[in-house]
Formats: structure tokens, sequence, C-alpha cells
């Protein structure tokens, strides 16, 4: 598979295209139409997506009698800082707990994406380089996991935790996600490149197993394990129903359950500033792990696409 | 013996929250529990097949919503579905043109929106629809008077039809019905607001898919598409007969995907609208949790959940069935 990204900058099929070159005879002016028709509609589309961010930035400093009459509006006027503060725990907000959320959805995140590159890749090179009975069934299960709409499993999810005495605790929130199909079909993946020249001269070296797994394979599979340490973030970072089915507690809410939850408390006339502050709050942190590393959010997309 | 210890860690995680609830989605589905105490023991009581009845055969609240959710998830589908799946190829294609420069810029600011969060995007776009707000002072620019999106129940199937004159149900479809409602409400269409969240799927999803027929045509053969311009075929002849077969296993992809996450719609109609007005953005998804959090109808809540998983198997599987016969012509 080609990362995209990469391809993007010197182009892998010249082809391929409904209005594609080739035609010779094609006159000077009708090129530069092309090209200008083209650009066109990639600046169109680009205002189409990123339009509603700008506003959304720019929102997040308007007062509110500002927002409800020049809501188009790209600059504050007045400007105001003050549902940043809010947002950011300079001030007390008489709303919500945001700066207690972001850290509880910090802590999940963090915690998930460490134990998902563990379990996975441990899991996914098992899967991919030793023998052992039984190995074709697991990995035919784990593929079927992955093929079950999570939505359907919402209420013996609840139960699964209820019984456990976990329902509304971190253990709650963080051990059904610890591990995930998805990711360790992805390792697996990744491991299958490695040579296996490499484990054998580990091997003869006299390393152990869990050795060579450690020292000389994590390395090499590099790119997999930020990909999946990516993803995982990513995922876990904005991940609704589940933390909204295992948990109760505001103090335990994660930045997108307790958006969701208090804008159900706050009737029609929304504070749309301070929930919009809170909004682009809750998009910075995977925003900036996206513009880092685009190209492995690209990979983990078809990597993990294959599936299908 | 060793590949067992490297594999027990996740295995044991994956069962535990997810094969365990997969077996158990049918034995709750089977029985009356409030989940305020365990199910085990006194906390519930084995019910048969009653949830399901309530749900699909006897008519009452049940029954109504479970046809009404079914109804505008259908719509939800049919219109999202088609929609991002033509506009992310269009985009891939043009995307994809050699003479094209900053193509990275373009990719990222489309794929953008499918990474963040949905409950921020959901907020987002509920600011925008407001009824004074940035949408209806752009069509106001262009003279044009937009609704309450987020408010208005109205169906587009309704809208249609008083366009031409029918307001009120004829009688064969008022007095006709299936699972509770009139033949007139199955054609309500989608309401203005399902409309929006509608249009809001299709904003967020258009870049994963993108990305998908953007990888998909740069692993196409160079060679076919030459032969084809030596055959002296035009360019749309060429798209047609020689690049559109052969994305059919991307084309596949992107529609099952787009099919089994449809289905699922949930997070948007939890912020947005909870379901409503007057129903017509109630979904199976947000019916299950409704039903079960909401209402502590547990049993009821994951009969329908279990109905939603056998719709979306029927859904893939048609869609298999689809793309075969093509095959075969």
């Amino acid at each position: 598979m080609a990362v995209v990204t990469e391809t993007s900058e010197r182009v892998v099929a010249p082809i391929s295209s409904p209005v594609g070159e080739g035609d010779e005879n094609q006159g000077r002016s009708w090129r530069i139409g092309k090209r200008v028709l083209g650009y066109t509609i990639l600046i169109i589309f680009a205002l189409i997506f990123l339009g509603p961010f700008l506003l959304t930035i720019a929102t997040s400093f308007k007062t509110r009698p500002d927002f409800a009459a020049n809501p188009l509006s790209l600059i504050p006027h007045p400007f105001t800082a003050e549902w940043w503060k809010q947002g950011l725990g300079i001030r007390a907000s008489e709303i919500a707990d945001v700066p207690r959320w972001f850290m509880n959805s910090l802590l999940v995140a963090g915690t998930l994406m460490v134990s998902r590159v563990f379990l996975d890749s441990l899991a996914g090179y098992a899967l991919a380089r030793m023998h052992f009975p039984g190995r074709r069934l697991l990995f035919a299960a784990v593929i079927g996991i992955i093929a079950v709409p999570p939505i359907v499993l919402l209420v013996p999810k609840f139960l699964v935790l209820d019984e456990l005495g976990i329902y509304a605790t971190y253990w709650a929130l963080i051990l059904p996600l610890a591990a995930d199909a998805t990711g360790i079909f992805l390792m697996k993946q990744f491991f299958e490149q490695v040579p296996r020249e490499l484990e054998e001269a580990a091997r003869i070296d006299g390393a152990g197993v869990f050795r060579i797994w450690w020292s000389v394979l994590l390395p090499v599979v590099r790119p997999g394990v930020i990909t999946l340490a990516i993803l995982s973030f990513q995922g876990t970072w904005n991940e609704f129903p589940h933390m909204l089915i295992a948990n109760n507690d505001p103090d335990l809410y994660t930045l997108p359950v307790g958006l969701a939850l208090i804008r159900g408390t706050q009737g029609e006339d929304l504070n749309f500033p301070f929930f919009l502050a809170t909004a682009t709050l809750t998009m910075i942190p995977v925003a900036i792990v996206f513009f880092v590393f685009q190209r492995y959010f690209v990979r983990g997309l078809m990597e993990g696409a294959v599936k299908g | 013996m060793w590949g067992w210890a490297f594999v027990t860690p996740a295995l044991a995680i994956l069962l535990v929250f997810l094969v365990v609830p997969i077996v158990f989605t049918v034995w709750v589905s089977l029985r009356n529990w409030s989940g305020l105490e365990s199910p085990f023991g006194g906390g519930s009581q084995y019910t048969g097949l009653d949830n399901y009845k309530e749900v699909l055969t006897e008519s009452g609240l049940a029954q109504r919503d479970f046809a009404r959710a079914v109804r505008n998830n259908l719509y939800y589908v049919v219109g999202v579905v088609p929609i991002q799946t033509a506009i992310a190829f269009f985009l891939a294609l043009v995307l994809n043109q050699r003479f094209l420069k900053g193509r990275g810029f373009f990719r990222t600011a489309y794929y953008f929106p499918a990474i963040t969060s949905s409950i921020a995007v959901a907020l987002i776009f509920m600011s925008l629809l407001q009824p004074t707000g940035v949408i209806n002072r752009i069509l106001g620019i262009f003279g044009l008077d937009g609704p309450a999106w987020l408010d208005d129940a109205r169906g587009l199937g309704h809208l249609t039809l008083g366009a031409v004159g029918i307001d009120t149900a004829p009688g064969f479809l008022a007095n006709h019905e299936f699972m509770g409602l009139s033949w007139w409400d199955w054609l309500a269409g989608p309401s203005i607001t399902l409309t929006s969240i509608m249009f809001l799927a299709i904003w967020t999803t258009i870049g994963t898919f993108m990305l998908l027929f953007l990888a998909g045509l740069q692993t196409l053969p160079g060679d076919v598409e030459e032969a084809a311009i030596v055959d002296g075929a035009n360019k749309w002849q060429r798209f047609w007969y020689v690049t559109l077969p052969q994305m059919k296993p991307t084309l596949f992809l992107v529609l099952t995907l787009g099919v089994i996450g449809t289905w699922q719609v949930f997070d948007q109609i939890f912020v947005i609208s909870s379901g409503g007005p007057q129903k017509t953005t109630l979904t199976p998804a947000y019916l299950v949790y409704a039903r079960g959090f909401g209402n502590r109808e547990m049993g009821l809540a994951t009969a329908i959940a279990f109905l939603l998983f056998l719709i979306i198997v029927v859904f893939t599987l048609l869609q298999k069935v689809a793309m075969r016969d093509r095959d075969e012509r």
C-alpha cells in the first residue's frame, strides 16, 4: 500500500481522470480553462469544509449579543476572551467544569494510547508470526469482532460493567477499550512485512521471545506503532457512546460527554460563544496530532480499510 | 505456547467487553429488565418474545416509535450514502489531476472534519443553523427565507406533494397503515431537521471516503487507460468504461462502510435534536438509548438493538448481491 501523502508530491498514476489530459490537439486556452475550473472547484470545497471552523473560532471570542447580530462576521466586535477563560479554568464557569473534563479526556485517551499500542502489538505479532494451535480461528474471530456494529452493544456493555462493579469509575472508561480488534489487525499487517531473518538472527544470539519482540521487532515497525498510537488517541478522545453509557458521574465526564450533556440542560437558548469555545478546546489536541502526524492518519485509514 | 501468552491480554479484553455483550444481547432482549439491579437472580424476568412483539406486532407507542425510527433512518441512508459517495469520488478525481498543485493542502482541508469530535461538529452545525444564523444569513443575501432548520418537522416528501396540490392525505394513503404508521406518514420524507443532520453527516464523512477513492485511483494500472486512448476512446468513455469498472472494489468498500455507518447514527441526534421535532429525527440507535437508559426498559431496548443489527446485516448482503449482479452482466 502506498502512502497517499507521499504519492501526492510525485503522482504515481498519471491517469484515471474523466477530464484528464491526453488529447494532443488541446488548445492552450482550453488547458488554462481546465486549470481555472479545477482550482475553483477545490477552493469552493475548501471553503465549505474549513469555513465552519473559522467561524467557530471567531464566535468563541464574541459576546452573545454580537453573535446574535453578526453570526457571519469573522472579526469579533467587541473582542472577549471570557469564554476561553471559563473553558480553561482561569475564571469559574457557572455552566460547566470544563478543565476537569479536559483532564479526564487526557487521562483516558493517554492511557488507552499506551495500552492499545502495547496489547495490540503483542497480539498482532503473535497472529502474524507465531505458530500456535487455534491461531487461524482466533484471527477470524478478531475480524468478526470488527464487523459488529458497536451501537448494538450499548445495553449489554452496561450490563457487564455493572456486574463487574466498575460502572462509573475510571476503569469503566478505560478497561473495555484497552485493546481493540482494528488495532490488532493493523499491527498484524505491519509485523508481516518484517523480514523473518531479523527474528532468526536475534534468536541465534540467544534473545528470549519477549526480548526479541520488544527490542528487535517493535523498533522496526515504528511507523505502525505511531499509526496505532495516533489513531487510538483520536478515536478514544472523540469516543462518545461508550463514555456515555459507562458512567453517570459528572466528575468523570470526558469532554464530548460533558459537552453533550450540559447542552441538554441549557434549553434552546444556548450560550453559543461559550459552547463553541469549548468545542474548539475539544478539537485542539486531535488537531495538533493530526497536523504533526498527518501521513500516519492516511496510512492507518488505508490499512484499516483493506479488511473490507 | 508463547503465542497464547502474547494474545491473551488483548483477547481477555475483547472477550469480556465485546464477545460477552454480543452473547448477552439475545439473552437481555428476551427479558424484562430495568437496569437498576442485576438481571441475574430476581432483577429481571424471562418474557420470551414479548419485547419483539411489542416493537413489531402489537400496536402501541413502542411499535410506532420503532416504525418512525426505521422510516427516518431509511430516508437518512438513502439520502446520505449516494451523495457522500458521489461527492467523495468527484473530489478524488479532481484531486488526482496531474496539473493541479497544492493537492496536499486541499486533501488535508477536506479530511479535517472527519477526524474531529462528532459532538464538537454537531455544536458547530447547531450554531450555523440557528433561525438567524449563518446559513439563513447567506440564504438571505440571495433573497431566500430559510426555515428554522433544527425545529421543523415538515417532511420533504409531504412538502413536495404539497407543491403539486396534495396537502392532506388522500383516503387510500390515510386508511392503510403499516406497523402503526399510515402510508401517508411513511411517505413523509425526511423532515427539514433530519435533512439538516444529513447534510452534517455528508460534510463530515466525505473526507474519509475521498481518501479511499484517491488511494484506489493511484493503484490503477496506467496501461489500460493508455490502450483506451490508443483505441480512440474519449474522456467520458474512458471514465465510464475504464476507470469506473476498475474502481469497483473501492466503490463497494465505500458504499458498505457508508451504509453500516449511517444506520448507526447516534451522536449527532443526541446533541442536536434528541429525536425531535415530533420524533422526525428518531433513529433505531437513538431509540435504543432513550428506551434503555431513559425509560429503563433495557430488555425492549436490546430487542431494538438486535433488530437494528439484523437490518444492517440485510442491507450489507443486499448490497453485495447488487454489486455482484452487475459483475455478471
